[in-house]
């Protein structure tokens, strides 16, 4: 019968209640990483093997270091690309491009970091003539970026000027960049890099690290992409950036009446979408020391599973770089997790769909137990 | 005339061969408050979003605080000093209450183009500011306003408004999804406008509350002002007849 004095009442005899203060979602998606992870060390341990640690003496380290090592530069060459498209989801658009933009920027990329001279003969994959060789490690990565940003700039300008739905703009752009990589060097690959592109990715920046029993073998894939990912968590929640990119996505018309340039702002969350797909394509060619025009091949998809597994919702507004970040991890640990209990590969694409519509679901019964609670 | 905040001559706006509102002359004086009400479609949110230059008029002119405004958008108009509550709530639902107070306008630590840093922490203050000013209470401003009541946002959505309305407030049907007691505060917040002396237009249905809290009552029929009518020379059966058009056909052009 007595009022609860202590609360502050609200408008209308609404009251203050903590227990419906929004808990941070990222830390379920978190929890759930570590229940999957936990799943597949029991599976393995059934098979008297080990998922995430080393069992065999002649090996030293707690840890099963080829699998973890494998594990981050999976996630790290999508992930980029996540990071672009999380932000994309957030304004409540869609990027399918970003795998086909992998795949032509890492053509053009490519044919800007050859060497003239693979052991003392002329590169076979030659594509310009030899003064177009050799260039310093800043051309290809500045024309990687360029193409990346330039894609993503016309993804956005037709989506904010023409009005055609982003999933539209996004798969013509998919198709076309797809054949610009075809096209390119008509389908032939581009190979020989210089030993300082080749360095970009498969160098360590940091050097070889332990943090206690961790061990980091250095891969500078993974610190760039999570030097990415903090970069665009602070500027998601601390600048104006990230305040309108929620904005447009939570009420695109509120966001205009409110005054913000909201075209303006969508070419932008399209071209730096573009321009991480750019980095992914520098990182993914020196990786592999080569680009095919099949590079990329559905990385859109992964990119946007990631971002939905990490609780992006794909209604705009909703999710963060953070939750994406888990969301990849979970994704990598997934795949990881079913080559370790030798699942055939056709199991685990299906599994994989699975996975991904079975996130959809959960955002979506999440969301309807939000409004109703 | 410094008396009077905003005046509108021969303001028309067509949609394509649909003549919403046809030679609106207005006049609002400073401190007055004036409610515009007629039927659906008879012009009233046309007439708002005219002045709010959420659209462009198609003729006439508009005068704010003394001189001829041609705003080019709503965030012109805003900074010009007229704030409003539309009729579809103008908030972003996933955002907190400090963010959606200052959308469009938010304060920075530093300005750096699109990347510019906001000042969070002055924001949330001038947010329990505004709140307090206006006497709306939200348990928790830091949670998304999508967790909240449909009166709680409305609340914030006038909350903005009121708190930065300078020269000019204008609400489009503030208390049309709202229940007995959050209309009640509403109300509320239109009085503590009053007694600022902040002149206003109000868009209603509700011919209680427009007496309540009113001094002027504009008549909109099939796009035309067909009454303007002091509150107390005036009741309801005469503004009903003036809506349903009983009364001020006297041009004899809508039989």
């Amino acid at each position: 019968m007595s009022k609860p004095t202590s609360q502050p009442t609200g408008l209308g005899g609404l009251k203050y209640d903590a227990s419906k203060r929004a808990r941070a979602n990222e830390w379920n998606i978190f929890a759930a990483l570590v229940a999957i992870v936990i799943v597949f060390e029991v599976l393995n341990r059934l098979n008297g093997t080990s998922f995430l640690f080393n069992l065999r003496d002649n090996v030293p380290g707690l840890f099963n270091q080829q699998r973890l090592d494998i594990m981050i530069l999976q996630v790290a060459i999508t992930g980029i690309i996540a990071l672009g498209v999380t932000q994309v989801i957030i304004l409540g658009g869609i990027d399918l491009s970003s795998g086909s933009l992998v795949g032509a920027t890492a053509m053009i990329t490519m044919s800007f970091a050859q060497t003239a001279l693979v052991n003392g003969n002329p590169n076979p994959k030659a594509v310009f003539g030899p003064e177009w060789m050799d260039l310093p490690v800043i051309v290809p990565i500045v024309v990687g970026l360029g193409c990346g940003i330039f894609a993503g700039l016309i993804n956005g300008l037709l989506i904010a000027y023409t009005k055609i739905p982003p999933f539209i703009a996004t798969l013509g752009m998919m198709v076309s960049a797809r054949g610009a990589s075809r096209w390119w060097s008509n389908g032939t690959p581009v190979s020989f890099p210089t030993e300082t592109y080749a360095n970009v990715s498969n160098g360590d920046l940091l050097g070889t690290l332990t943090f206690g029993l961790l061990h980091w073998d250095g891969q500078n894939p993974a610190v760039v992409f999570v030097a990415l990912a903090v970069l665009f968590q602070v500027i998601m929640i601390y600048t104006l950036y990230g305040k309108h990119t929620y904005a447009i996505g939570s009420n695109e018309a509120a966001a205009r009446m409110s005054g913000i340039n909201v075209d303006r702002h969508k070419v932008l969350v399209y071209t730096i979408a573009g321009m991480l797909a750019g980095v992914s394509a520098v990182l993914l060619t020196s990786k592999n020391l080569t680009a095919q025009a099949g590079m990329g091949m559905m990385y859109e998809l992964d990119a946007i599973a990631m971002a939905v597994i990490g609780g992006v919702s794909l209604s705009g507004g909703r999710g963060s770089i953070v939750g994406t970040v888990l969301g990849a991890a979970i994704f990598s640990v997934i795949i990881s997790g079913f080559t370790s209990i030798k699942l055939d590969a056709y199991y685990q694409e299906m599994v994989k769909g699975a996975i991904i519509v079975g996130a959809v679901i959960l955002d979506q019964w999440r969301q309807k137990n939000r409004a109703r609670g | 005339m410094s008396d009077i905040i905003l005046e509108t001559r021969g303001l028309t706006k067509h949609y394509g061969g649909v003549q919403a509102l046809d030679d609106a002359n207005f006049i609002l004086h400073a401190g007055e408050h004036v409610a515009v009400v007629g039927d659906n479609g008879a012009g009233k949110s046309t007439f708002v979003r005219q002045i709010t230059a959420v659209e462009q008029r198609t003729a006439g002119q508009i005068f704010f605080d003394g001189k001829e405004v041609t705003h080019a958008g709503p965030l012109d108009a805003r900074e010009a000093g007229i704030e409003t509550v539309f009729q579809t709530l103008a908030l972003a639902d996933d955002l907190d209450v400090p963010s959606n107070l200052f959308l469009g306008r938010e304060i920075f630590k530093f300005r750096l183009g699109p990347f510019s840093w906001l000042d969070r922490k002055a924001m949330r203050d001038r947010t329990m500011e505004a709140l307090k000013t206006t006497a709306v209470k939200i348990p928790n401003v830091d949670n998304p306003i999508r967790n909240m009541s449909g009166g709680q946002r409305q609340c914030v959505a006038i909350a903005r408004t009121a708190a930065f309305a300078s020269k000019l407030v204008i609400m489009d049907e503030p208390t049309a999804a709202l229940g007995v007691q959050e209309t009640a505060q509403v109300e509320n917040i239109i009085r503590g406008l009053k007694e600022r002396g902040i002149p206003m237009v109000l868009v209603s249905h509700n011919l209680r509350q427009v007496f309540d809290l009113v001094d002027r009552i504009v008549v909109f029929r099939r796009g035309r002002i067909v009454a303007s009518l002091r509150r107390d020379e005036t009741d309801g059966n005469d503004i009903v007849s003036y809506i349903t058009g009983v009364k001020g056909n006297a041009d004899g052009a809508f039989a």
